[in-house]
């Protein structure tokens, strides 16, 4: 039988994943798809716990399905001004190197 | 759900999730990226969240991905492949994420609740919409309208970094 243990392990193993990838690559694109990674394991999680504590009534948790919807509009927000910040660095630099961007002001 | 299809929408995830950053071609990294969002939209939907898995289709599936794919093709980062890989930054990097996952492997067994399994549902969940949207307009009102304005706050802040300046 799918334990509450095993949606959490494979939630665990994708926020690793996306960990990795923010600590190995060094290309901005990715590591801002990596984010997504992550938030999204968070949100495995959440589901995971919603479906396990059920209500009297019979139904799900919907407080952490709120919180994830919460979520989703926030990392699309995130997403939305981090690439508009990608696209404006490489106007001034022409890379997307984060090994190329060690100053802060220039 | 029965087992096997857990176990293959979650390999699925894991193992494009695994591809998003083991390609070198961003373009190869968005689309895995696609299909590892398709697998987590499956297991949102085997855990009876349905339209938490169908928004997660709509929003990154189908608006996110489309973003950084226009990204990738504006700014052309094919050059970005021939570049040298950095051993010693890649070894640690992947030594610091193997210790967290141990560390989740030990806090998720140690965890009394994980060994149980999912409490049956006594009748269908396809009215989600309707709670979650009851819920969004009376308990969650106001961070409902504070999203709407953290939303606002990122379209004139992207419109403004994106503009060029005119001297």
């Amino acid at each position: 039988m799918i334990t509450l243990g095993h949606y959490l392990i494979v939630s665990g193993l994708l926020f690793t994943i996306g960990f990795a990838g923010v600590m190995l690559r060094r290309n901005i694109i990715i590591i801002l798809m990596a984010l997504e990674l992550m938030l999204n394991a968070a949100n495995l999680s959440l589901v995971a716990f919603s479906r396990f504590r059920v209500d009297p009534m019979g139904a799900p948790n919907y407080n952490a399905q709120v919180f994830i919807f919460f979520v989703i509009t926030v990392a699309a927000a995130e997403v939305a001004v981090g690439l508009a910040i990608v696209v404006a660095l490489f106007r001034l630099r022409q890379t997307t190197h984060v090994e190329d961007i060690s100053s802060l002001k220039f | 759900m029965s087992p096997f299809l857990f176990w293959i929408f979650a390999l699925l995830m894991l193992v494009f999730g695994a591809a998003v950053i083991i390609n070198r071609n961003p373009v190869a990294s968005a689309l895995s990226l696609v299909v590892s969002f398709l697998g987590l939209a499956a297991l949102f939907m085997s855990l009876d969240a349905y339209f938490i898995g169908i928004i997660q289709v709509l929003v990154y599936a189908g608006a996110i991905m489309v973003l950084f794919l226009f990204i990738i093709m504006l700014l052309d980062l094919r050059a970005e492949e021939l570049r040298r890989i950095n051993w010693v930054a890649s070894v640690g990097g992947f030594a610091v994420a193997f210790v967290f996952a141990i560390q989740i492997f030990s806090v998720v067994g140690r965890f009394p609740a994980s060994k149980q399994t999912f409490p049956a549902l006594p009748r269908s969940t396809t009215d989600d919409v309707h709670r979650i949207g009851m819920l969004l307009f009376t308990d969650y009102n106001l961070p409902f309208q504070v999203i709407g304005v953290v939303i606002l706050v990122a379209t004139v802040g992207v419109i403004i970094l994106s503009r060029r300046e005119t001297r």
